[in-house]
């Protein structure tokens, strides 16, 4: 789960770091009257997306009085914001971060985040903060410092002088750098986070150490026990669809073709797209679904993509396993379809656990589908389908 | 011969209680596998699918001299029952959790160092010798006893090609499902060096997906070892839907090498046969094997 800018600092103030003040706006009013509230002489409004490089792409104005905050907040609320991290799709900004606008004598690049490779934490430093970092780093403008955290999450005091050094800082700066790698140590553990990103961390005229932005990703799989972390979830960032589909256990992901895509696994997923594109067709859709779903969890589903208008043919391609055998994918498509009274032509391969039951399931709901057990057979079938159906319009 | 189990393993279920431990530890004895027992805190010395019942692992090792135990536990608690495995010094482990939170696989990998088990997964499909042992949740009635090894990252594709497999007439010394989460136990290479080191294994078929450095790594070892088998790779997500990034440390630590096209590049490098789809996997490492003859 992407944390906003704005929970983000919330989070990391908890854990005595310091952020700039500010207010999240809903409303370019709530905006001019949260820089009021703040009466700073400079204001940065900031657009709430869970994506870096949003400087370059207009995502944050500097002002100079609440009105111009205002202002700020109106042009960003309601606009889609794209930047080289977001996809092409970018961002609906629901929401903007008001706030007051720090000088920087210097900024760094720092982050902890899991090493997966090595199976440990890391604390990834650079002297420069920015958002070209990426490209810098490519051209040898700037470089990445590294220090590994020991098992248990503790760090060396001689490490932490050593990396402050390397990064070229003041020596009265040594001791706030070390409590600030501390605090981001704990609040990384403590929340089962897998990213905290400070790019930039600024350093100002006064010697302090603030973080001017802040990336939290914390880890879907450890949400269980962060019940607070959980609440901050909103709809904001996928759209609608994949969050109630999450809800029903699937895994699902918007595209921008024609066939609807049902499959369970993600390696068989993924596989299965490819295989539609090597076929020349265009896919709907990415749809796992989990070894925990009910019928009823697959028939919503099936109605997912019913309800999608882009949808042409769709394609089943299960392994039914012991838990989840494929009569209950069978089930799951006959409720959606009686349900909605909607149908497409539907093509099914089907192969392991009660493939053949599911075919008679099929039939006591009353479902056409075209069944090919062969997997290139299936994919071709479904490419033609939802071809044929295009043409005709 | 078959790689990390024979027909000596003993297995015990941690979890063996649950709606999902009771289900495969039954096909699992069904099957063939030696079930010799269970753990499951707080229900000590009672019997369930009619074995005995133990509160811990080292007591369940020490009175049924199993040397395999299965992980069937729930997230919330997966790693530490690993981490016990692990301290009762199991020699092997196979964890079949998936959604474990991440941080604590990194406790898990460092209890591993200090330990002797050879952990596989989590979220792994298990481990599967034809006609000899089935540790996991894979599907059996596709597999056939045989000479190819099995590795696989993806979860759902293991049965999938085993099944290809089999159609194309070549048997399995051993399927391994190596988990498909990030941080988890035996990697991609360590697998692929068993196999190496298996004199029944005549060719090794890899099932890799987006994500992660380890078919990198395999094809790093495989360019400099030179093996005297085939190889043959089938790597998915190559049309994935776009991900998006959250902020630039990602790009620090694994580069730009971990899309499927990359991985697809660094293992042709390194002389493995590329599959392109899962319905080409048995007769490309059919062809492959006639070459070699």
């Amino acid at each position: 789960m992407n944390l906003q800018e704005f929970q983000s600092k919330m989070l990391l103030v908890r854990y005595g770091t310091d952020v700039p003040k500010g207010h999240p706006a809903l409303t370019a009013d709530d905006a001019q009257a949260a820089a009021r509230s703040l009466g700073v002489e400079r204001y940065a409004v900031k657009a709430q997306v869970p994506a870096g490089g949003r400087g370059r792409s207009k995502g944050v104005v500097l002002v100079s009085s609440p009105e111009e905050a205002g202002a700020a907040a109106r042009g960003l609320l309601g606009e889609t914001l794209v930047t080289e991290q977001t996809g092409p799709a970018g961002y609906l900004v629901r929401q903007v971060l008001v706030e007051e606008a720090i000088e920087a004598n210097r900024s760094l690049y720092l982050a902890v985040l899991v090493d997966t490779a090595r199976a440990e934490i890391v604390i990834l430093a650079g002297p420069e903060g920015s958002e070209d970092i990426e490209d810098k780093l490519q051209s040898g403008e700037t470089r990445i410092e590294r220090l590994a955290l020991a098992p248990g999450g503790a760090l060396n005091e001689t490490d932490v002088k050593a990396l402050a050094q390397r990064l070229g800082l003041d020596a009265k700066l040594h001791s706030s750098f070390a409590r600030l790698l501390g605090q981001l140590r704990t609040a990384f553990m403590e929340n089962d986070a897998t990213l905290i990103e400070l790019n930039p961390l600024a350093i100002t005229a006064a010697g302090t150490f603030v973080a001017l932005d802040a990336k939290i990703v914390i880890d879907d799989n450890a949400l269980f026990r962060h019940p607070d972390l959980m609440a901050l979830r909103d709809d904001w960032e996928d759209d609608g669809v994949e969050i109630a589909a999450q809800s029903h256990q699937l895994n699902y992901v918007r595209m921008d073709g024609d066939i609807g895509v049902v499959v369970n696994g993600a390696g068989l997923g993924l596989a299965t797209l490819d295989m539609i594109r090597a076929a020349n067709g265009r896919p709907a859709n990415f749809m796992d679904i989990r070894t925990t779903a009910t019928s009823i969890d697959v028939a919503h589903g099936f109605t997912l993509l019913l309800d999608n208008p882009a949808v042409r043919s769709i394609l089943v391609n299960v392994h039914g396993g012991g838990m989840q055998p494929c009569d209950i994918i069978a089930d799951g498509l006959g409720i959606a379809m009686r349900r909605t009274g909607k149908a497409r032509p539907t093509v099914v391969r089907l192969a392991g656990n009660n493939a053949e039951y599911a075919r008679f399931r099929f039939q006591n709901f009353g479902c056409k589908v075209i069944d090919c057990p062969d997997m290139k057979e299936a994919v071709t079938r479904a490419v033609d389908e939802a071809s044929a159906r295009g043409e005709s319009r | 011969m078959s790689i990390l189990v024979n027909a000596d393993t003993r297995v015990i279920c941690q979890g063996m209680t649950g709606r999902a431990g009771t289900h495969y530890s039954a096909a699992m004895i069904e099957y063939g596998t030696r079930v010799v027992g269970g753990v499951r805190p707080g229900r000590g010395s009672s019997r369930h699918l009619g074995l005995p019942v133990f509160d811990t692992v080292a007591s369940a090792k020490a009175d049924t001299g199993a040397n395999a135990s299965m992980v069937f536990v729930p997230p919330e608690n997966a790693a530490a029952a690993m981490i016990e495995a692990i301290e009762a010094e199991m020699p092997l482990v196979v964890a079949l959790t998936e959604r474990v939170p991440l941080q604590d696989m990194i406790r898990v990998r460092d209890a591993l160092k200090h330990g002797t088990t050879t952990l596989i997964g989590p979220n792994s499909q298990g481990i599967l010798a034809p006609g000899v042992c089935k540790i996991g949740v894979m599907a059996t009635g596709g597999e056939r006893s045989g000479h190819i090894g099995i590795l696989s990252r993806s979860a759902s594709l293991t049965s999938e090609v085993t099944a290809q497999v089999s159609a194309a007439g070549l048997g399995q010394s051993t399927t391994v499902g190596i988990g498909g989460d990030a941080i988890h136990g035996l990697s991609m290479r360590a697998c692929f060096e068993l196999f190496l080191a298996d004199p029944e294994t005549h060719g090794v078929v890899i099932v890799g997906e987006i994500g992660s450095i380890e078919e990198e790594e395999l094809a790093d070892f495989i360019a400099t070892s030179r093996p005297d088998m085939p190889v043959v790779a089938l790597i998915v997500g190559r049309h994935a839907p776009e991900r998006r990034r959250m902020g630039h440390s990602g790009a620090f630590i694994e580069g730009a090498r971990n899309d499927a096209a990359g991985k697809i590049r660094a293992l042709e490098n390194a002389g493995v046969i590329i599959a392109e789809s899962p319905h080409l996997v048995g007769e490309t490492m059919q062809r492959a094997l006639l070459i070699e003859a």
